[in-house]
């Protein structure tokens, strides 16, 4: 295909040329433009959210805390302590320690339950692998993102912490909102 | 009103009829009410320029943030008083002074109201002193504010200090002449450079000096956002390249002696401007409104003036060095002397 240069000819459109009196002029009805469009802000009012007391809903998907969940019938843990998640995890911060369920003393709805479930917090990067991971829904990230803490080891999440309900500081974002 | 008699007329000039004491009193109310507008200058900027910006500006401390000021003035005055090694010491501590207190002075001037009122039993004068060179006086106390610019700049050992105090001296002085220039019209016409005789003018004429010196005004206006350091001239402390021009080594309670300067400035431009333009107490229309009123008249003009101040602060952008110089010696100082030139063939001739 033969070049044609005509397609490749960008045509600029420049500015006047700076300075004289049309520049003065020209400068003076900027001014009055940008003054014009700033007040327009004023009129139009803020726009902010003021975040510790007013916050922006999250979405369903939205990965926050991790939750363990329970069985509602039975009261029966769902986490079996395969440590699928575990092994998902890209930032190593689930530790899983497995025990056999007793006919006496019955935690999960499987043959094991997780003795020990913790997940470290500060290492976590909420990727959302361990919900993909779990074959029983036992884990899924949660709406709450506020996590910070003074203290690291206050970070390591327990099973306790994360079966319990976690307090609704999070507002959730309805269906279609 | 006191009848004054041949001597006293003479004296009047510097309020000579009214007891010392009342002039004591008047002195401290003035500094008083000098100092603390300007926590309510800082606060309002803060707050407009947040409204300018689709924000609400500081509202966390105090009722609608309105302590944000005393938060930021307590926590400069509890900061180490820091000077670099190289600085010339007292220069160093003196400059801050010297902004501060000329800036303060020039409060001083501003006339707010015309008859001395009767505040119990005594006729006071709503100004500190009404010289019969007041406007004289009022650019000599903003070029001994530049000292404290330059010569903060320059002490404080800091090649950004430094640079900010050589582009304080060159912007000062350049823009002080069309200012000066500027205000030659308002004079003529007034025939007076007593600030509350220019205003009285405004009254007998019946009409705001706005309208037949609207070139004047807004040369002045211009000249005045330069003198004051304003955007879009602040280029004495150009924040993107210069960190923070003359202030850069100053901190603590020094930085915030400079902070109420910039801030009285701010305030005298618009009372100014509001004086020599706007017709000071006079309302529109309303040619015997009651004494008490006027202060108040003086104070809202002066706060649109701000508010117009800050308008322009949100909005351009600042401009280059080459360009100002440009600016005010190639259109102001030429436009200023035709302004004058004008006025007065005009006054000569009709």
């Amino acid at each position: 295909m033969p070049w044609n240069p005509e397609s490749d000819v960008v045509a600029v459109d420049r500015g006047p040329e700076p300075g004289g009196l049309g520049g003065a002029y020209r400068v003076f009805g900027e001014t009055l433009r940008g003054l014009k469009t700033s007040f327009g802000r004023v009129v139009e009012g803020t726009r902010t959210v003021e975040y510790p007391e007013e916050k922006v809903p999250v979405y369903p998907r939205w990965r926050g805390r991790h939750k363990l969940h329970k069985f509602e019938d039975t009261g029966l843990e769902k986490c079996v302590g395969c440590s699928l998640c575990a092994a998902a995890c890209p930032a190593d911060c689930i530790r899983v320690v497995a025990a056999e369920n007793t006919p006496m003393d019955r935690v999960s709805g499987g043959e094991r339950y997780a003795a020990v479930y913790e997940i470290n917090m500060s290492r976590c990067i909420f990727c959302g692998y361990c919900e993909i991971a779990c074959p029983f829904d036992a884990i899924t990230m949660g709406s709450d993102f506020e996590l910070a803490d003074y203290n690291r080891s206050d970070l390591i999440f327990t099973k306790e912490m994360l079966l319990a309900e976690p307090p609704v500081r999070t507002p959730l974002r309805a269906e279609g909102e | 009103m006191t009848q004054l008699t041949e001597a006293t007329t003479v004296l009047s000039a510097i309020n000579a009829y009214e007891p010392w004491y009342v002039q004591i009193i008047k002195t401290l109310i003035i500094f008083v009410i000098g100092f603390s507008l300007v926590p309510l200058a800082l606060l309002y900027e803060r707050k407009l320029l947040g409204r300018f910006q689709n924000r609400p500006g500081p509202n966390r401390v105090g009722i609608y943030g309105s302590l944000q000021p005393m938060a930021d003035i307590g926590k400069l005055l509890f900061k180490e008083q820091f000077k670099p090694r190289g600085a010339i010491g007292w220069l160093f501590v003196l400059s801050p002074l010297i902004a501060m207190v000329s800036a303060l002075a020039t409060f001083m001037l501003v006339p707010f109201s015309g008859a001395p009122q009767d505040i119990l039993g005594t006729d006071v004068g709503l100004y500190g002193l009404d010289s019969d060179i007041g406007l004289l006086l009022f650019f000599a106390l903003s070029a001994i504010g530049a000292y404290g610019v330059l010569l903060g700049g320059w002490s404080s050992a800091s090649k950004y200090s430094f640079l900010g105090a050589m582009r304080a001296a060159a912007q000062l002085i350049s823009y002080e002449a069309s200012q000066a220039l500027a205000l030659l019209g308002v004079v003529m016409t007034a025939g007076s450079l007593s600030l509350s005789e220019i205003v009285d003018q405004q009254g007998d004429q019946g009409i705001w000096f706005l309208v037949p010196q609207i070139v004047g005004a807004f040369i002045f206006f211009v000249a005045t956002l330069a003198e004051i350091n304003r955007t879009p001239f602040d280029l004495l402390e150009a924040d993107s390249e210069l960190v923070a021009g003359f202030m850069t080594e100053y901190g603590g309670g020094r930085f915030a002696l400079y902070y109420v300067a910039e801030y009285v400035h701010l305030i005298m431009a618009g009372a100014m401007f509001s004086t020599l333009f706007l017709g000071g107490w006079h309302i529109p229309f309303w040619q015997d409104a009651p004494g008490f009123l006027d202060p108040f008249v003086v104070l809202a003009k002066t706060v649109v003036m701000v508010s117009i101040i800050i308008w322009i602060r949100a909005t351009l952008p600042r401009v280059r060095y080459d360009q100002l110089m440009s600016f005010g010696w190639k259109i102001l100082l030429p436009l200023a002397t035709l302004n004058a030139l004008v006025t007065a063939i005009v006054l000569v001739a009709f």
